[in-house]
């Protein structure tokens, strides 16, 4: 069996548990998309107030917040299995069962399970682009939309590979610790408002040391057709998604070295 | 007066002593609340540069808010005590049942512990690093500031103790319904969601659009953050202090009579869990 349907059959025996317990994760998904709302709706507050944010209009602001939301979605559903990777396999001890099947970690944890309550955040994402994209009447081109995709799935690597990169963290620590989520949920933040916007230290850390800008702002803003007001080249805002699958190769090597200092909890 | 006091000095240090032991996690737990601040300061900052009409609340002003908030957000009451769900579903809860206590008396320090003894670990550093780390650093403009006066830090102090209670009273409410709902897990999610919104965490209440904000003047939330931060900063002018102090006592009266209520009824239908 080759990797890809061994995920796919993982992912559907996760799916089908889901199912058992249908009003559970229905709640799930609807408070997260409730969340979403409320995110949305306290920037809306603040541009009915201030009009616009240094020079950007809501709907562009819109596509920000659609795009990282929907990238990040996308990711927890394969991650899950880093997400709780401290608590549920390593201060158990559990991760020796991983450990001993002929498979590699990364695979079996990106199937450990598909976690539908993610819907109530990938959802809103995916509907906020479109209204976005109608409200700015973007043009639908094959280019325009393929960049937005080459930058989700640059984004999804990326956000895949700092959940990755927290699951390491457990090797070292036991317990997953409550610092990733600056980068994780923080990042998602961050990322929901255009870049120019922070201070310059901010913009250095997320562009050179975490690639966040280089699967949100600079391909999006390449998608909305407006100049930068940072000054980067269109080629480089085009090319900057690659980053993010960089990132997860640089992650995964630090997985392998982690995996190599494991020893187990025991029994 | 020693009588009651007692068991709650017991349970608040109690608690502190169990979360001292997790020193990684209170520093975790402390820088990113840090990197959410600086976030939000960022954008809220952003905004304030784009207008030059006169706004209901100035920068700075907004800075004392943000920092504040970050420095008490444990002590909103978005969630639920993880001890206390796991009493209700073991059925660990008769055993309070039997104690010689007032049974919502003991509960309420109980919560009050629970409130508060995070927060004041993550508080204090958060306070010191906005209000002298950042004038040191350079970033004036960021800093948490002094209280606008006197009065607004007696104010601030006295607002800051009943957002306390206030918050006890509805995490109290919350926890006396897992005598009916026992998960508990969609209470929390609802609370959190009505909390973020009406206490003003998510965007300042001042800010919202005109024609909202008479709604929310009324609403018991505003108690918990609005209230104090706006106090401290002088957006509340001194000589409305005392009203707005007025108006927190009274929701906190009201709701802590309405758990009383609701107690009372919960314990006649209770059925205790497991043999």
């Amino acid at each position: 069996m080759n990797a890809a349907v061994l995920l796919a059959r993982y992912l559907s025996i996760s799916l089908r548990g889901q199912l058992q317990y249908r009003t559970s994760f229905v709640l799930a998904g609807i408070a997260q998309f409730l969340n979403c709302l409320i995110e949305l709706g306290g920037i809306w507050v603040l541009f009915d107030r201030f009009g616009n944010l240094s020079g950007w209009s809501f709907a562009e602001v819109a596509l920000f917040y659609g795009t990282v939301n929907a990238t990040y979605a996308l990711a927890e559903l394969l991650a899950t299995g880093f997400d709780h990777f401290g608590t549920l396999y390593v201060k158990t001890g559990d991760f020796d069962r991983l450990l001993l099947r002929p498979r590699s970690t990364v695979l079996q944890l990106a199937g450990d399970e598909l976690s539908l309550r993610r819907l109530g955040r990938l959802l809103p994402g995916l509907v906020v682009i479109v209204a976005a994209w109608i409200a700015l009447d973007l043009p639908l081109e094959a280019d325009r939309v393929a960049l937005l995709a080459l930058a989700m799935a640059g984004g999804m690597a990326f956000f895949f590979a700092l959940l990755v990169l927290q699951a390491t963290m457990c090797f070292w620590t036991t317990e997953s610790l409550e610092l990733m989520n600056i980068l994780t949920y923080g990042g998602v933040e961050t990322a929901s408002y255009p870049l120019p916007i922070y201070h310059r230290f901010f913009r250095r850390f997320f562009t050179f040391v975490v690639p966040l800008a280089c699967v949100g702002y600079f391909p999006v803003v390449a998608v909305l057709g407006v100049d930068d007001p940072l000054g980067t080249s269109r080629l480089f805002q085009v090319s900057a998604p690659l980053a993010g699958f960089a990132f997860l190769g640089v992650s995964i090597g630090i997985w392998q070295l982690g995996v190599r200092r494991y020893t187990s909890t025991g029994s | 007066m020693n009588d009651a006091l007692g068991p709650l000095w017991a349970v608040l240090s109690a608690r502190y002593r169990t979360l001292l032991q997790y020193r990684a996690a209170a520093f975790a737990g402390f820088a990113t609340q840090l990197f959410w601040g600086a976030v939000k300061l960022m954008i809220l900052a952003a905004f304030f540069a784009a207008t030059t009409e006169p706004q209901p609340m100035n920068l700075t002003e907004v800075v004392a808010y943000v920092w504040l908030g970050q420095a008490l957000l444990g002590m909103l009451p978005w969630n639920v005590d993880a001890d206390f769900r796991e009493q209700v579903r073991d059925g660990a809860v008769a055993y309070d049942l039997l104690r010689p206590l007032d049974l919502y008396a003991y509960w309420f320090g109980r919560t009050l512990a629970f409130r508060v003894a995070a927060p004041t670990l993550r508080g204090v550093p958060m306070v010191v690093f906005a209000m002298v780390l950042l004038p040191l650093a350079g970033l004036d403009d960021w800093a948490l500031g002094p209280p606008a006066s006197g009065a607004a830090f007696a104010g601030f102090v006295v607002s800051v103790v009943l957002a306390a209670l206030l918050a006890t009273a509805v995490t109290l409410l919350a926890h006396i319904s897992l005598l009916w709902t026992i998960s508990g897990v969609g209470m929390d999610r609802i609370l959190a969601v009505l909390v973020s919104i009406f206490s003003g965490l998510i965007v300042p209440l001042p800010l919202f659009p005109d024609w909202l904000r008479p709604m929310l003047e009324w609403q018991p939330f505003r108690g918990l953050a609005d209230v104090p931060y706006r106090i401290y900063s002088g957006n509340i002018p001194a000589a409305e202090i005392a009203p707005e102090l007025v108006f927190t006592l009274g929701w906190t009266v009201v709701l802590v009579l309405l758990g009383r209520l609701i107690l009372r009824r919960g314990v006649r239908r209770m059925v205790v869990q497991g043999g």
